[in-house]
C-alpha cells in the first residue's frame, strides 16, 4: 500500500462553532494508483488532500492517522512534516500556477525551492530540463518570468516543480481546472505519463470535475458533506455507480452529443447540509430519493460491497429495491 | 428578421490612448441570432467571446463593424434610446458572487430596474411582476427576496440575475459563462431554465468554453478561435461534421464520461498545427504539448488580422480556412 | 413569456423533503459559496456594522488617537471661553507662566495661553478647510478619471502629474506677494487645491478596480447614469479608504499649515500655532529662555496631528482584518 489513511477527522473553529470538512474518512491508494477525489464544493475534499500535505493554520488534527509507505506520516506536527514534503509528498495546491513569484525566472525558483529542501545537486536541475522538454517546454522557460507563460504552460510548470524530487504521493488539487480544454487534455495526460515513467508512485488527483478523472484516473473516491460515499475502480463508478449521489451526480453531466431535445437532464435539488452543524445518520438523506427513516438516524458505515467497491449507503448494503 | 446581426465586428485594443502596439481581439465577426434561438458562442481564453458579449451589450465599443438590434445600429444609441435597448437585451456573467454589490441586500438588483423602467407602477403591481418573474425561473420569493448575497447560494444568485432580465421585456439574453462557477448538480437546473425561456421566444446568446453544454441547449454554435470564426452552424452539423481543425482538436480534447481520449484521438485526421500525430502515447504527449506551446501564448505575430476566409461547407455549416 | 417552469422528471418523494404548495422547488440557502470559492470568507454587511464597532472599541490605537483629539477639540471650543484674559489685551511682558497667567506672556505682553486656544482653533479651521478642498477636488478627479478611463484619465494623470511638480512654498511665496492680506480662507483652499494630487492617484486606483467588478457592469445594464453609478455603488464600496484619506488629509493640512505660518507666510489677520511659534522664533524665544512661549504650540500641533495619524492606523487595523494582531 502506498498511502494509508484510517478514521482521518480534521476540523476548524468558527464564529458558527466546529466546522468538521473531514469526519472520520478511510481509505487507501496503492502504489502506482491515480485516485480521483471528487465531490462538489464544501465537501471537503481540498481539506482532506491537502492535510496530507500541510496541515493549515486553524486546522485541527482531530484523530485517526495516515501511513505513507508503511511509515506513519505525522500530519498533525507542521514541522515534523518538513523532511516529508517533496521527498515522499508532494502537493500542487488549487490556484498554484497564480502563486508564482512573478519577481523571479522559474530557474531561480527551482533552484530556491530545492535549496530549502537541501538539495544542491546540480544532477537535479539537468533532470528537470530533461522533464520540461518532455511535456513539450523548452529550456527557455527556466529564464522566463511566470506571467510570460500561458496558463497551461504555468500549470505545467509547478506540477515539474512539485515532483522534481520523486515522491511517493502526489497531491494535486484542481490542476485541470481554470484551463482551456486542449490544454486539460495536455495536463491529464501529464500526470498519467508521470506516473508511468515513475516519477511519482501515486497521485491523488482532487477534482469536482468526473469526466476529467474518468480519462485520467484508475479509481474514484467520492466525497459528500465530509464523509466518503463512494469508491470504486474508474470504470466501475461511471457504468455501475451504486451510491445515489453517485448516480444522480452522472445524470446531471451533459455529455457532447446530449442534446435537450433528445434527453433531459436532472440537477440534484436541495443543498448539502452545514459542516457546523451536520445532521445524524446518512449526510445525503435529506436529497435521497431513496431515502428511509433508517436514513436519517443511523449513519451506514463506509464499507465493501464488493471487491474494490466501497459505498456507505443502507439502501445498498440492505438492498433495498429502487 | 432576426432579432441580432453581428456584422463585421472587429475590435482592437491599444496599449494606450496616444499609440502603441495593437492587439486584435475580434476580426470581422459576422453571424445573428432568431427569436426563440440559442446561439452558442465557443471558444478558450484569448478568444474574444467575452469581448463580443460586452460589445453586444454595449459595455464595450467595437472598432469597427456594427451590431443590429431588429434593424438598427446600436452603436448610435444614448441616453434613453440607449436605456429602451436594455429593456431588450440584457447579461447575465460568470461570477454570481460579483454582480452584487456586497454591501447591499440581494434584491437590490430588482430595484434597480425598478427605479429605471417602472417608475411609475404601484406598488402592489410591482410586487406581482416580481413574483411572477422570481416563480418563472422556480425562486420562492420569501427564499431570496430581504436577503444579503451571501447568504444566497450560486444557483440563487444567477437565478435571481435572470429573474431580473425578465422583468423588462427582454428579447435576448447574454449569458456569458453563467454556470461554470456553479456545482454540477446545479449546472443542469440552470441549463434547463434557459431552454424553457428559448421555447417562450427568447433569443439566448450562450457564451462558453465547454462544448458539452453548448452542445445541449444550443440550435446553432459559433466557433471563436483568437478573434475569428473559425467554424459556425446548426449545432448538430458542427458537431457531428466538424471540418475545420480546431474543431476537431476541441472536441477530441473534451473529457468524456465514456470514452477515452485516445479513442476519441483517432477520429481527428491531423491536429490544428499541420503536425501529424503518432500513435504511440509517447509521441501523442509530446506532439500535443508541442503545439500548445506555440498557440499557447495569446501572442499573434504581425500580420494576422485579416480572418480567414469562410466558405459554406454545407447547409447552414459554414468553416473558415486553418490558421497557423 | 413569464411561464412557470415544468420538471422534466418528478423524484420520488422522501420523508425529509419539503416541496412547496405549488410544487416548485427552492435551493436553500448554503453557509459556504459554490465553485471554486471555498476558501473565500463571506462579508457581512448587517453584521459588518456590528463587528466593525466591535474591534473599533477594543483597537488601543484607535481609542487613545481619538480621545486625545478629542480632547483637543474640545480645548479649541472651551479654551477661549474659560480663558481670563484675551488675544489683545496687553499684560506684563515676558512673564514666566504663573497662576494669572497659565502659560505667562510673550514679548509684548500677551497672554500666552490665549493666543494657544484661540490658535488652536484656527488651525483646526484652516486644517478643515484645507481637506475639505484637497478631499473634494481630488476625489471628483479620482473618480472621474478612474470611472471613465482611456482619454480623459490620461490627460487628467496628465494633469495631476503637473501639479506634483511645482512647488508649493514657492507658489504660495510668489502668490502672497501680491496680496495685500492673507486671510485663513485663502490658505484653506491654496492648501487643497495644492495637496489634492495624492487623493486623486489614490481614489482612481481603487475605482479602476471597483470598475471592473460584474456588479458595476449590471448597474450600467440597469440603465443607471455613470453619477449614480459612483455614488450609489463604487464609494460606498471604497467608504473606509475614503474616510482614512480624509483624515490623513486633515492632519497634513494642519501641519502644513502650521510650517507655512511657521515661515511667516501664515493669516495675516490672525493667530495660529503657527505663528505663535514664528513670533517666538523671531523674538529670540529661545535665548531669552521663554520656553513657555514656543514649547506649548509645539507639543500641541504635535499631540494634534500625531493623535489623528495613530487613529488613523488603528482605524486602518479595524477596516482591514488581515491588520489585526489577534
Amino acid at each position: 500500500m502506498s498511502v494509508k489513511v484510517e478514521n482521518l477527522s480534521i476540523a476548524y473553529p468558527t464564529r458558527a462553532g466546529q466546522v468538521r470538512p473531514v469526519d472520520d474518512v478511510s481509505f487507501s491508494v496503492a502504489d502506482g494508483e491515480i485516485m480521483g477525489l471528487a465531490g462538489e464544493s464544501g465537501c471537503g475534499k481540498s481539506t482532506l488532500g491537502n492535510s496530507l500535505v500541510y496541515l493549515e493554520g486553524r486546522m485541527r488534527h482531530l484523530g485517526g492517522r495516515v501511513e505513507l509507505d508503511g511509515a506513519d506520516l505525522p500530519i498533525a506536527d507542521v514541522r515534523a512534516m518538513r523532511p516529508h514534503r517533496m521527498t515522499k509528498i508532494s502537493l500542487v495546491p488549487q490556484y498554484a500556477m497564480s502563486a508564482l513569484n512573478p519577481t523571479r525566472r522559474i530557474g531561480r525558483l527551482a533552484t530556491d525551492l530545492l535549496r530549502s529542501h537541501g538539495v544542491r545537486d546540480p544532477g537535479v536541475i539537468t533532470e528537470m530540463r530533461r522533464r520540461l522538454a518532455l511535456v513539450g517546454l523548452g529550456d527557455e522557460v527556466l529564464s522566463r518570468y511566470s506571467f510570460e507563460l500561458s496558463g497551461g504552460m504555468r500549470q505545467r510548470v509547478t506540477i515539474i516543480l512539485s515532483t522534481l524530487l520523486n515522491p511517493s504521493l502526489l497531491v494535486a488539487d484542481e490542476v485541470t481546472s481554470a484551463l482551456d480544454v486542449s490544454t486539460q487534455r495536455a495536463v491529464g495526460e501529464m500526470l498519467i505519463e508521470f506516473r508511468d515513467r515513475g516519477f511519482v508512485k501515486s497521485v491523488i488527483a482532487i477534482t469536482h470535475d468526473l469526466s476529467i478523472l474518468a480519462q485520467v484516473a484508475d479509481s474514484i473516491l467520492v466525497m459528500y458533506a465530509g464523509r466518503l460515499a463512494e469508491k470504486a475502480s474508474t470504470g466501475t463508478l461511471v457504468k455501475a455507480p451504486l451510491h445515489p449521489y453517485t448516480q444522480l451526480l452522472l445524470a446531471s453531466l451533459p455529455e457532447v452529443g446530449v442534446r435537450h431535445d433528445q434527453v433531459t437532464l436532472t440537477g440534484i435539488p436541495g443543498r448539502p447540509p452545514s459542516l457546523a452543524s451536520p445532521p445524524p445518520g446518512c449526510r445525503f438523506a435529506a436529497r435521497c430519493p431513496f431515502a428511509r427513516d433508517k436514513c436519517a438516524g443511523q449513519r451506514p458505515p463506509f464499507e465493501e460491497v464488493l471487491p474494490g467497491h466501497h459505498v456507505a449507503c443502507w439502501k445498498v448494503r440492505e438492498g433495498w429495491p429502487t | 428578421m432576426s432579432v441580432l446581426q453581428v456584422d463585421q465586428v472587429s475590435k482592437l485594443y491599444r496599449a494606450s490612448s496616444f499609440g502603441g502596439d495593437v492587439t486584435p481581439a475580434l476580426r470581422q465577426v459576422s453571424f445573428g441570432i432568431g427569436a426563440g434561438e440559442v446561439v452558442t458562442l465557443i471558444g478558450e481564453s484569448g478568444s474574444g467571446k467575452t469581448t463580443l458579449g460586452k460589445i453586444i451589450l454595449r459595455l464595450a465599443p467595437a472598432t469597427s463593424g456594427r451590431v443590429l438590434f431588429e434593424g438598427s445600429d446600436i452603436a448610435a444609441l444614448r441616453r434613453s434610446r440607449l436605456r429602451d435597448y436594455y429593456r431588450h437585451v440584457q447579461g447575465v456573467f460568470q461570477d454570481p458572487f460579483s454582480s452584487y454589490n456586497p454591501i447591499y441586500k440581494a434584491d437590490r438588483v430588482l430595484e434597480l430596474v425598478r427605479g429605471v423602467y417602472f417608475r411609475h407602477v404601484g406598488e402592489r403591481e410591482w410586487q406581482g411582476k416580481v413574483e411572477s418573474a422570481l416563480h418563472a425561473v422556480a425562486l420562492n420569493p420569501g427564499d431570496v427576496l430581504g436577503r444579503y448575497p451571501h447568504q444566497l447560494s450560486g444557483g440563487q444568485q444567477q437565478r435571481l440575475l435572470i429573474a431580473r432580465a425578465l422583468l423588462l421585456d427582454v428579447k435576448l439574453l447574454v449569458a456569458d459563462e453563467i454556470i461554470s462557477m456553479l456545482d454540477a448538480s446545479t449546472r443542469v437546473d440552470i441549463l434547463n431554465l434557459l431552454v424553457s425561456l428559448k421555447r417562450s421566444g427568447l433569443a439566448i446568446l450562450f457564451i462558453t468554453h465547454d462544448l458539452s453544454l453548448g452542445h445541449y441547449v444550443s440550435d446553432r454554435t459559433v466557433i471563436l478561435r483568437r478573434g475569428a470564426i473559425a467554424e459556425m452552424g446548426d449545432t448538430g452539423r458542427v458537431f457531428g461534421n466538424a471540418q475545420h481543425p480546431y474543431t476537431q482538436d476541441l472536441l477530441a480534447a473534451v473529457p468524456e464520461l465514456h470514452k477515452k481520449w485516445h479513442v476519441a484521438a483517432g477520429r481527428t485526421q491531423a491536429n490544428g498545427t499541420g503536425d501529424v500525430r503518432t500513435a504511440t502515447p509517447d509521441g501523442a504527449v509530446r506532439d500535443r504539448a508541442r503545439s500548445l506551446t506555440r498557440t499557447g501564448r495569446p501572442h499573434r505575430p504581425a500580420g494576422t488580422f485579416e480572418p480567414p476566409l469562410l466558405t459554406q461547407f454545407e447547409e447552414d455549416h459554414f468553416v473558415a480556412a486553418a490558421e497557423p | 413569456m413569464i411561464e412557470p417552469v415544468r420538471r422534466a422528471a418528478e423524484l420520488p418523494p422522501a420523508s425529509r423533503r419539503g416541496a412547496f404548495p405549488s410544487g416548485l422547488r427552492s435551493e436553500e440557502p448554503a453557509t459556504s459559496d459554490e465553485g471554486r470559492r471555498e476558501l473565500r470568507a463571506p462579508r457581512r454587511r448587517a453584521g459588518q456594522q456590528s463587528d466593525l464597532l466591535y474591534y473599533a472599541k477594543r483597537n488601543s490605537k484607535l481609542v487613545f488617537g481619538l480621545s486625545l483629539e478629542l480632547f483637543f477639540v474640545l480645548a479649541a471650543i472651551i479654551g477661549p471661553v474659560i480663558s481670563p484674559h484675551g488675544t489683545a489685551e496687553f499684560f506684563l511682558p515676558r512673564q514666566p507662566p504663573s497662576a494669572q497667567h497659565w502659560m505667562g506672556t510673550d514679548y509684548f505682553g500677551h497672554d500666552v495661553f490665549a493666543q494657544l486656544v484661540n490658535g488652536l482653533q484656527l488651525s483646526y479651521l484652516v486644517g478643515a478647510l484645507g481637506a475639505l478642498c484637497a478631499a473634494l477636488v481630488g476625489m471628483a478627479l479620482g473618480f472621474t478619471a478612474g470611472y471613465r478611463g482611456g482619454l480623459l484619465d490620461d490627460v487628467l494623470q496628465m494633469i495631476t502629474n503637473i501639479m506634483v511638480m511645482i512647488p508649493s512654498l514657492v507658489l504660495l511665496v510668489v502668490i502672497g506677494a501680491y496680496l495685500k492680506t492673507r486671510g485663513v480662507v485663502f490658505e484653506g483652499v491654496f492648501i487643497g487645491l495644492t495637496t489634492w494630487p495624492w487623493v486623486a492617484r489614490a481614489v482612481r486606483a481603487q475605482t479602476f478596480t471597483l470598475r471592473s467588478r460584474e456588479f458595476i457592469d449590471l448597474a450600467r445594464l440597469s440603465g443607471r447614469r455613470a453619477s449614480s453609478i459612483v455614488v450609489k455603488d463604487i464609494a460606498p464600496n471604497m467608504a473606509s479608504y475614503l474616510f482614512l484619506v480624509v483624515i490623513l488629509l486633515f492632519g497634513s493640512a494642519m501641519l502644513l499649515a502650521a510650517s507655512y505660518d511657521f515661515l511667516g507666510l501664515g493669516p495675516t489677520n490672525g493667530i495660529s500655532l503657527g505663528t505663535m511659534m514664528n513670533q517666538a522664533m523671531l523674538w529670540s524665544a529661545l535665548q531669552l529662555k521663554m520656553w513657555w512661549w514656543f514649547v506649548p504650540p509645539g507639543l500641541v500641533l504635535t499631540g494634534m496631528v500625531a493623535a489623528l495619524l495613530i487613529a488613523n492606523v488603528g482605524l486602518d487595523e479595524v477596516f482591514n482584518p488581515r491588520l489585526r494582531e489577534q
